[in-house]
């Protein structure tokens, strides 16, 4: 119990490949770094129990020394991802696993919980490295057990090396969903089938012009690729419009193209979207509407319009991992300029690689956000949930934008949409996008979910004990 | 539906049943590679639920853990002789540690 405040001149939420490049190179200008992340490890989403990994792997990897594998992108992708591990733990920034962050008050001041007990601190400046998530897939039956994203099965194959089995589906379209199927099946897993919900010929097409683009760029891109390799490795892939699951208490069927199948275990991936949950609740932060999810109005350095609060990685606007570390240096060398460590002109000129390379990796977006256009919400029929939490329904929030509700905030009192445990992060975009809809206007035109502290559920107990 | 890859090195309990494990995953993992899917049941209409996303944002994969209610499975690291249990509806203030 140390009753003093916690005064880092940076404190940096998230240990994906944002946060540890903005704790390096923070560290590397001589900054203090407070680091704070939910997970037991560092790595984020995407670097995930890389070094868990490491170890499963190596004897697999000395028995197959296949030269092609080796120079495979998910590879390119894990070597990025130790070469930053091993700086961050070298950095010498202070980090906290299981720390989950609940508030941020002016200042800026942040709240987190640790081991049962609420902590603050008040640094110089603050990285929100927050990530993404995936972007809610609503079609009928996705509330029952068995349903899951491919984000978390992927979780489940890089922590326990757990794989798909039996029955096992998946359904969506997007990059990530084949670099997944490309994983799963590379350590073993199989699938009844791949169920492709991209929008018809799209993909073939933007193939042919892909590889030029891609060469060197990150592995959301270089994903798209490993279409190509499930299809050579033998896995059904149906195109389909919709899908829906069956099932009484969990799945036991899906169903598309009029057909049904047996079914354990399917996966639904529609892309990712900004964790937007804490700078949502930011006053002074903006936020933009794009690619179907909200992200938070920046510079180019990662400001937000609130002072001492910055962003860095997916969760200012999906670019990937590489695209987040360089976003995250920048975000840090920015905080060490308005720190007064180092001239405007030492941080131009330091940030100029970072910049360059970033803007190679961002030049790839608009081809795939064409490619990938999020699933119309106009789409998704009346008695499907959008809402998980509260079990609200589309045609629930469609009543009451006919009852004259124009937001996504007031239809939290039409109907409770939004308001369950998970606080809008899964159903956000989903109820936002059918509130448009049905209204018939952009998705801007419609303000966000307003979030509220605390982002994570706290207990009396915790609070409790946060020091004065 | 998932099949482990790797060998497991510890057991834990659910509704008193014992699942083998490996330290260090999660118990959602745990549950999920012995087919379990059904975590808890809604408070709303008492559906069945499991987890969604596996990274702490959903909260449909509620459960008690060693008496304690409302627990995210995604999130907690499971150890030898971890008790849990599916999460009934809302938590009871009785239940309360």
């Amino acid at each position: 119990m140390t009753p003093d405040v916690l005064m880092p001149d940076v404190l940096v939420l998230g240990a994906g490949p944002a946060g540890m490049a903005a704790a390096i190179a923070a560290r590397g200008q001589g900054l203090s770094v407070l680091l704070l992340d939910e997970n037991a490890a560092p790595g984020g989403q995407v670097y995930r129990a890389l070094q868990r990994r490491d170890a499963a792997d190596a004897q697999e990897r000395r028995d197959a020394a296949d030269a092609q594998e080796r120079r495979d992108a998910a590879d390119a992708q894990e070597r990025a991802g130790k070469v930053l591990l091993a700086a961050f733990a070298a950095c010498g920034a202070e980090a906290r696993h299981g720390a989950v962050l609940w508030a941020v008050e002016d200042g800026p001041r942040v709240f987190w919980s640790e081991n049962g007990a609420a902590r603050s601190a008040a640094p110089g400046r603050l990285i929100l490295a927050a990530g993404a998530t995936e972007r809610p897939m609503p079609i009928p039956g996705w509330t029952l057990p068995g349903v899951m994203g491919v984000g978390a099965a992927q979780i489940a194959l890089k922590t326990a090396g757990l794989v798909p089995d039996g029955d096992a589906w998946i359904a969506g379209q997007g990059p990530l969903l084949w670099l997944y199927a490309a994983q799963a099946l590379k350590h073993g897993g199989r699938f009844a089938g791949i169920i492709d919900l991209a929008p018809p010929g799209v993909v073939s097409r933007a193939l042919r012009h892909l590889p030029a683009v891609l060469r060197g760029a990150d592995y959301l891109a270089q994903g798209l690729l490993w279409q190509r390799a499930v299809k050579r490795a033998g896995v059904a892939v149906l195109a389909a419009r919709e899908v829906a699951a069956e099932g009484e208490g969990r799945l036991e069927a899906v169903v598309f193209d009029g057909q049904r199948h047996p079914a354990d275990l399917l996966l639904l991936h529609d892309g990712v979207v900004p964790n937007t949950q804490v700078t949502r609740a930011i006053q002074g932060c903006r936020h933009v509407w794009e690619q179907g999810s909200w992200r938070p109005e920046l510079d180019g350095w990662g400001n937000t319009g609130s002072p001492g609060v910055m962003v860095a990685g997916d969760s200012g606007g999906i670019g990937g991992a590489a695209a987040a570390a360089l976003s995250g240096t920048l975000a840090a060398l920015e905080a060490a300029r308005q720190l007064d460590r180092i001239t405007t002109e030492r941080r131009d000129a330091q940030a100029r690689p970072a910049r360059l390379s970033l803007a190679r990796h961002r030049a790839v977006r608009p081809l795939l956000d064409a490619m990938f256009p999020p699933r119309p919400m106009a789409a998704v029929a009346d008695t499907t949930i959008l809402c998980r939490c509260e079990e609200v329904s589309a045609g629930q929030v469609r009543g009451a934008v006919a009852l004259g509700c124009l937001g996504a905030n007031q239809v939290k009192a039409f109907c409770r949409a939004g308001m369950g445990a998970c606080q809008g992060r899964v159903c956000g975009p989903a109820v936002h996008g059918a509130i448009a809809a049905a209204r018939g206007v952009p998705g801007e035109a419609v303000e966000p979910f307003r979030t509220r502290f605390p982002t994570k559920p706290l207990t009396l107990g915790e609070l409790a004990a946060l020091q004065a | 539906m998932f099949r482990r890859t790797e060998p497991t090195d510890c057991t834990v309990f659910w509704d008193g049943a014992a699942l083998p494990a490996k330290r260090g995953e999660t118990l959602a993992v745990t549950l999920l590679a012995a087919g379990i899917t059904h975590f808890r049941d809604t408070a709303v209409s008492g559906a069945h639920r499991g987890p969604l996303c596996l990274m702490g944002a959903c909260f449909d994969c509620l459960v008690q853990v060693e008496g304690e209610a409302n627990v995210q499975a995604c999130m907690v690291a499971v150890r030898d002789g971890l008790r849990a249990g599916p999460q009934h509806g809302a938590r009871d203030l009785d239940d309360a540690p």
